[in-house]
């Protein structure tokens, strides 16, 4: 009498049964579809806003970390021999990837290049060079930058030392609290849209509790009872991140088109559009139906007791 | 089949509905369950079909403990059993066949047998001719005949019955009671809970009395024994 095996391998015809009665409850539930959805969809957004914003930033800040160097001016009364020294001296400091010289000729060029027309008339100095020679310090890890520079500040020779002077300090620190700030808003938007979408699953749950009871009671399994609720989430989930994919890439197209060619030559490099809005368009359904799925499986377990 | 040995049930809230239960029921055996309201009868058919749990003692069912059968195993017991309410729980969306449908669908029966299936159970409660209807043009008696086709579609050797006439009119009674008797005749086991004294006293069956969750009378072809 009770030898007949569990059914675990599901058959199309009963995920098709799943899907219909999913599909069937997102339309029966109309209202709350549209208000769990919409829930989905505003986190989604500002998810996606948050997100590009913040991968952007952090693209600036690597490139800025990149470009972080020391530069070290060198006493005019130094002689070939004590820079020397003091270039073998930096060497040995176990944080120093590199160290290159240039003289103050080209310091000059660099500079009056670097100024166009302006820079004209400071050829004048090319007669009597008032700069420095330098040497330029880079750091195996651009955190050690200012540790770096005190050190070389105390040896001999080194006339002045300079470095980001604090700007790079504080972009890294701006940066780190708006993740942190973005972090948290994203992760309490993230809880706020699962909540609504649990109560929408509880409230298909409730209007179908006499037919879930005539399962239990014929015998149906507990997977067999979940899967549509389980669906269904799945769908609020993927609905509701259609409009936050769709904007979230329009927007950052043309933001990228009308802000690219005005930040060009600030040293800031935005993602590229091509790979990026595909990543984002992933990262935000796969999101969307992380949320779904949770939230309808948060409400199946507590009322189905199982 | 059934067979429980000292068996206790506690609720939560401190009310003790099965207070040392020792019974066996054969297979093919039809057994009405009576006693005051409150005495325990629901919970006693509960534990069969494992809706409730003992709190000690050991129910077996077939050689399975149920005490100890886990969740995800229910299912699969209770495919073999047949359970009818007072209040016949249908679908009110679906019709009279889809209502029965639903329980071989649900466990995933396939669906060249459904319709045979669904087809000759409604033929046996009389309810052919109306498969196509809504439980809600049906009369009282005509949906508990739909519930009851509902619980021996899956051909269970075991149908338990909480007040199925509960409800419904004497004369309509009668006709459920047919229904039940086809069943048992049939070889399946009919366990029923009822206040129907006319009943018991007519069509003669073991009679098991209950009261304060205790077994207090054990007959063969007893007799109700309470004044309503
Ligand atoms: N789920 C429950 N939780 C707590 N107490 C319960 C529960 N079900 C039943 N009881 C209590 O257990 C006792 C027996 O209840 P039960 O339903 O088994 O009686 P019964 O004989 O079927 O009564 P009736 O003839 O009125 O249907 C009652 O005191 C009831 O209040
Ligand atoms: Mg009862």
């Amino acid at each position: 009498m009770m030898n007949k095996e569990v059914i675990t391998d599901m058959k199309s015809r009963t995920l098709a049964r799943h899907f219909r009665e999913s599909f069937k409850s997102l339309a029966r539930n109309g209202w709350m579809t549209f208000a769990s959805a919409s829930a989905v969809t505003v986190t989604l957004i500002l998810v996606g806003v948050f997100f590009v914003i913040m991968m952007n930033l952090n693209q600036v800040a690597t490139t800025i970390e990149e470009d972080v160097e020391i530069r070290v001016h060198i006493d005019v009364a130094a002689a070939e021999e004590d820079q020397e020294n003091l270039k073998n001296e930096i060497e040995q400091l176990p944080q120093v990837a590199s160290i290159d010289y240039s003289n103050k000729k080209d310091e000059l060029s660099n500079l009056i290049d670097s100024l166009g027309d302006e820079g004209e008339a400071f050829k004048l100095f090319e007669q009597d060079n008032p700069l420095n020679d330098v040497f330029v310090v880079k750091a195996k890890n651009p955190a050690d930058t200012m540790g770096i520079a005190k050190q070389i500040e105390d040896m001999e020779y080194a006339s002045k030392v300079k470095y980001g002077q604090g700007s790079v300090e504080k972009l890294f620190s701006v940066i780190n609290l708006s993740r942190n700030v973005g972090l948290v808003l994203i992760i309490g938007l993230l809880f706020t849209a699962m909540f609504l979408i649990s109560n929408t699953i509880k409230i298909t749950i409730v209007s179908r509790s006499k037919e879930i009871e005539i399962m239990r009671l014929v015998g149906a399994t507990n997977s067999f009872i979940r899967w549509p609720f389980f669906l269904e989430g799945l769908w609020l989930g993927i609905l509701g991140a259609i409009i936050p994919v769709a904007a979230v890439s329009t927007i950052y197209y043309y933001a990228y088109d009308y802000l690219e060619p005005r930040l060009q030559g600030h040293f800031i490099q935005l993602l590229e559009v091509s790979p990026f809005i595909y990543q984002v368009g992933a990262l935000l359904i796969i999101m969307g139906a992380l949320i779904g799925v949770w939230g309808s499986l948060m409400s199946v377990r507590k009322f189905l007791k199982i | 089949m059934i067979e429980m040995k000292n068996v206790y049930k506690k609720y939560r809230n401190g009310v003790t509905a099965a207070n040392g239960i020792d019974v066996k029921i054969k297979q093919g055996e039809f057994a009405y369950i009576v006693g005051p309201s409150g005495a325990g009868k629901s919970t006693f058919v509960k534990m069969m079909y494992r809706e409730e749990k003992p709190t000690s003692g050991t129910i077996t069912l077939n050689g399975i403990n149920l005490g100890e059968l886990k969740n995800t195993k229910v299912p699969l017991i209770r495919r073999n059993i047949g359970v009818v309410f007072q209040d016949f729980k249908l679908l009110t969306k679906l019709s009279v066949y889809e209502n029965v449908a639903f329980a071989l669908e649900v466990i995933e029966e396939q669906p060249k047998n459904i319709k045979k299936k669904v087809m000759d159970t409604l033929e046996l409660v009389g309810l052919k001719h109306k498969a196509r209807m809504l439980p809600t043009e049906l009369s009282g008696g005509e949906q508990q005949r739909v519930s009851i086709a509902r619980s021996i579609v899956n051909q269970p050797k075991l149908v338990i019955a909480d007040e199925p006439t509960g409800n419904l009119d004497p004369d309509t009674s009668w006709e459920i009671m047919n229904i039940f008797e086809e069943i048992n005749t049939r070889g399946t086991t009919v366990l029923m809970a009822t206040h129907n004294k006319e009943i018991v006293n007519t069509i003669k069956h073991r009679v098991i009395a209950i009261e304060g969750g205790r077994i207090v009378r054990d007959e063969q072809r007893g007799d109700y024994g309470y004044e309503i």
